[in-house]
């Protein structure tokens, strides 16, 4: 098995034995989304508008919550620093772990989108784009994220100031992600925003790495 | 094939910890620093390794410095510190097969398994294993890459006199084969052979 | 390769604090002086605009606030890259000084621009025109740049993993000057900064370019005199600054 494949399915695996800490950030999700119309009114039409940003900005904030840790595990026993003198580079390692966190946290969380936009009165034909423009924009986020994670993981309590850092970052992704998703919504033609959204995705996983690495390598030290 | 140090100096804040240190290992050699606690024995041990940079002087393996280490010499050397380096919600068997796959070791575990003396807790989960038994699990797995270097910081803590003897053995064996090997220890009496370096911190 | 005598000097931080020391009242006597001249000149001198008036007259103050807030950035990010590739401490004391200078002309500049917003868009604030979106996004990095370092209690590892931070964020500074060019906005296209003749009246380009220069020697100024401190600080425990004080206080 490739290495890459080797370091994803550990932590798969990891994951998998410690399944109650994954289901977290989906209950925040879960929770969050049903506070809105709460607070909001419940009235259909005006969650319908306000649906798109809510379920956005609860996704990011969820995503926040699930992967701020990617590393922090890893350089608490030691597992991090042998990864990193191994004969794996240390992007395939960065890229192994957010696409195993991507599946077994931000996957969930899109898988239950759709549920929760129908609680918002949000029609069905809108749901195929929001879940498409979710699925292009998550990956960016994850890098992003993974970013925030490398640069705070020797830090005891990093877990707010990753909010800090990443959040402001990945307001391009909820400016294109909703305007993708409102498009939908009216049925008007959404490709411009998902062709952007696919073009971060390309060039963050692309060139994200590279800072991560640096990240880790000093924060090991 | 040598490790060389060149005056290499850490300085933590405004503390020096050593300067001017100059060292060179080649195959077969032994290197044992001793020094009391918080001397920088670990800090020398993970600029060695590469994985922290001195504040001056340079570190090369085979003719490179240790950032720049060419694609094949990468995973040439090993290190051992006070963290184990296993997952502990995976299995003994578990963590061995992956660190075979990632060091591109022999995927053969259970003469390995019986040397170290887990063969009986191989299914059990790292972390209901006691501390020694952790520490052998993480020093069985420096047998399973190919690995010329051993850096090692205090390798036989949380071991017995049988576990120390085994790890004594094993560095031994390791040296014999053209490896070499830098070990912090309090004890270096037990490690100690002919013609070690020993730096004192 | 043998660098020349002056790129060792500018990594010493005992000649880099005597230097700034020196240039320092000079740049504020400049500062002052293009300021004077700059404001004067830009709210008595040149004509009212056509189309906007008087209040046009932010056109001297608030690009070149701007202007400057993006140069700031880049000052920082390139200095933290430079500290961080070639371990030069000096560079990060650059960097660290020039944060919160940066982060408060991109306030300004956010204030400056909400302030002729009002009378000329009808709106003090537009959360659709990117061009005010990426700038804020340049404020949220100075301080996350700041609220990283805070976070690390030794200081050289403050110094690289925000150096990381800076460099990354520098993407936003070209993202900024080309989104009056990638999107249609309530902003106007560059009227200078660009491969053309400047589309700004002469008589109200020079100004315009005073006031430039202007601030950028004020972000200048601030900048040798806060790195003076740093210097200090972060050297307190060498002789030379020991025998500095000392002198001082003799």
């Amino acid at each position: 098995m490739s290495a890459f494949g080797a370091i994803a399915r550990r932590d798969v695996q990891v994951a998998m034995r410690r399944l109650s800490e994954a289901a977290n950030p989906l209950l925040f999700f879960v929770i969050v989304t049903t506070l809105f119309p709460l607070a909001l009114s419940p009235n259909a039409d005006e969650l319908r508008e306000v649906g798109v940003g809510v379920l956005w900005v609860s996704t990011l904030l969820s995503s926040l919550l699930a992967m701020e840790g990617l590393f922090r595990a890893d350089a608490d026993d030691g597992s991090l620093e042998q990864l990193m003198l191994s004969p794996v580079p240390i992007s395939v390692t960065v890229l192994a772990k957010i696409a195993a966190h991507w599946l077994m946290t931000i996957l969930p969380l899109i898988a239950l989108v759709p549920v929760l936009a129908l609680s918002y009165s949000m029609p069905l034909a809108a749901l195929p784009i929001m879940v498409g423009a979710l699925v292009l924009a998550t990956p960016t986020l994850s890098v992003l994220i993974a970013l925030g994670a490398a640069l705070t993981v020797s830090l005891r309590r990093g877990g707010t100031i990753v909010g800090l850092l990443v959040l402001p970052l990945t307001a391009p992704l909820l400016i294109f992600g909703t305007r993708a998703t409102d498009f939908g919504l009216h049925d008007e033609p959404a490709a411009g925003p998902l062709y952007l959204l696919a073009a971060f995705a390309a060039f963050a996983l692309a060139l994200g790495p590279l800072a991560i690495g640096a990240a880790l390598r000093v924060g090991v030290e | 094939m040598e490790l060389c140090a060149r005056e290499l100096a850490v300085w933590r804040g405004e503390r020096c910890l050593f300067e001017g240190l100059d060292l060179t290992l080649g195959p077969g050699q032994l290197g044992l620093v001793v020094g009391a606690n918080g001397s920088g024995k670990s800090t020398l041990l993970r600029v060695l390794a590469g994985l922290a940079t001195a504040t001056a002087g340079v570190v090369t393996w085979r003719g490179s410095k240790l950032e720049t280490l060419p694609f094949e010499h990468r995973g040439d050397i090993a290190y051992r510190g006070h963290l184990d380096g296993l997952k502990r919600d995976l299995t003994v068997l578990e963590n061995l097969r992956f660190h075979a796959t990632i060091w591109r070791g022999p995927p053969e575990f259970d003469a390995l398994l019986e040397d170290v003396g887990l063969s009986a807790v191989a299914n059990v989960r790292v972390r209901h294993l006691s501390a020694g038994q952790q520490r052998r699990a993480s020093l069985a797995t420096l047998r399973l890459g190919a690995s010329k270097v051993w850096i090692l910081d205090e390798p036989t803590t949380n071991l017995d006199t049988n576990g120390r003897g085994k790890v004594a053995a094993w560095i031994r064996a390791h040296l014999a084969s053209g490896g070499t090997a830098v070990i912090a220890t309090h004890q270096p009496d037990e490690l100690a052979q002919k013609g070690a370096l020993v730096v004192e911190l | 390769m043998r660098l020349p005598r002056w790129f060792h000097l500018l990594g010493s931080p005992p000649f880099v604090y005597g230097l700034a020391g020196r240039l320092v009242p000079w740049l504020g006597a400049i500062a002052v002086i293009l300021l004077v001249v700059g404001a004067y000149w830009g709210l008595a001198v040149a004509p009212p605009d056509r189309v906007q008036g008087e209040v046009y007259r932010i056109i001297f103050l608030h690009p070149q606030v701007a202007y400057v807030s993006m140069m700031a950035y880049v000052v920082m990010a390139v200095s933290a890259g430079i500290g961080f590739i070639w371990r030069i401490k000096l560079a990060h004391a650059v960097a660290v000084t020039a944060a919160p200078i940066g982060a408060t002309f991109t306030a300004c500049a956010l204030a400056t621009g909400a302030i002729w917003g009002r009378p000329t868009w009808g709106t003090y604030w537009q959360w659709t025109d990117p061009r005010i979106m990426f700038e804020t996004l340049l404020l949220f990095l100075f301080l996350s740049y700041l609220a990283l370092r805070a976070a690390f209690e030794d200081r050289d590892k403050a110094d690289r993993v925000s150096a990381i931070l800076a460099v990354v964020g520098v993407v936003n500074v070209p993202i900024i000057h080309y989104s009056v060019i990638w999107w249609n906005s309530l902003h106007q296209g560059p009227s200078f900064m660009k491969l053309d003749k400047p589309s700004i009246a002469p008589e109200m380009l020079t100004p315009f370019l005073i006031m430039i220069a202007a601030f950028t020697v004020c972000f200048y100024w601030l900048l040798l005199n806060g790195l003076r401190g740093q210097i200090v600080e972060r050297e307190r425990d060498t002789r030379w600054v020991k025998q500095l004080v000392e002198g001082r206080e003799a």
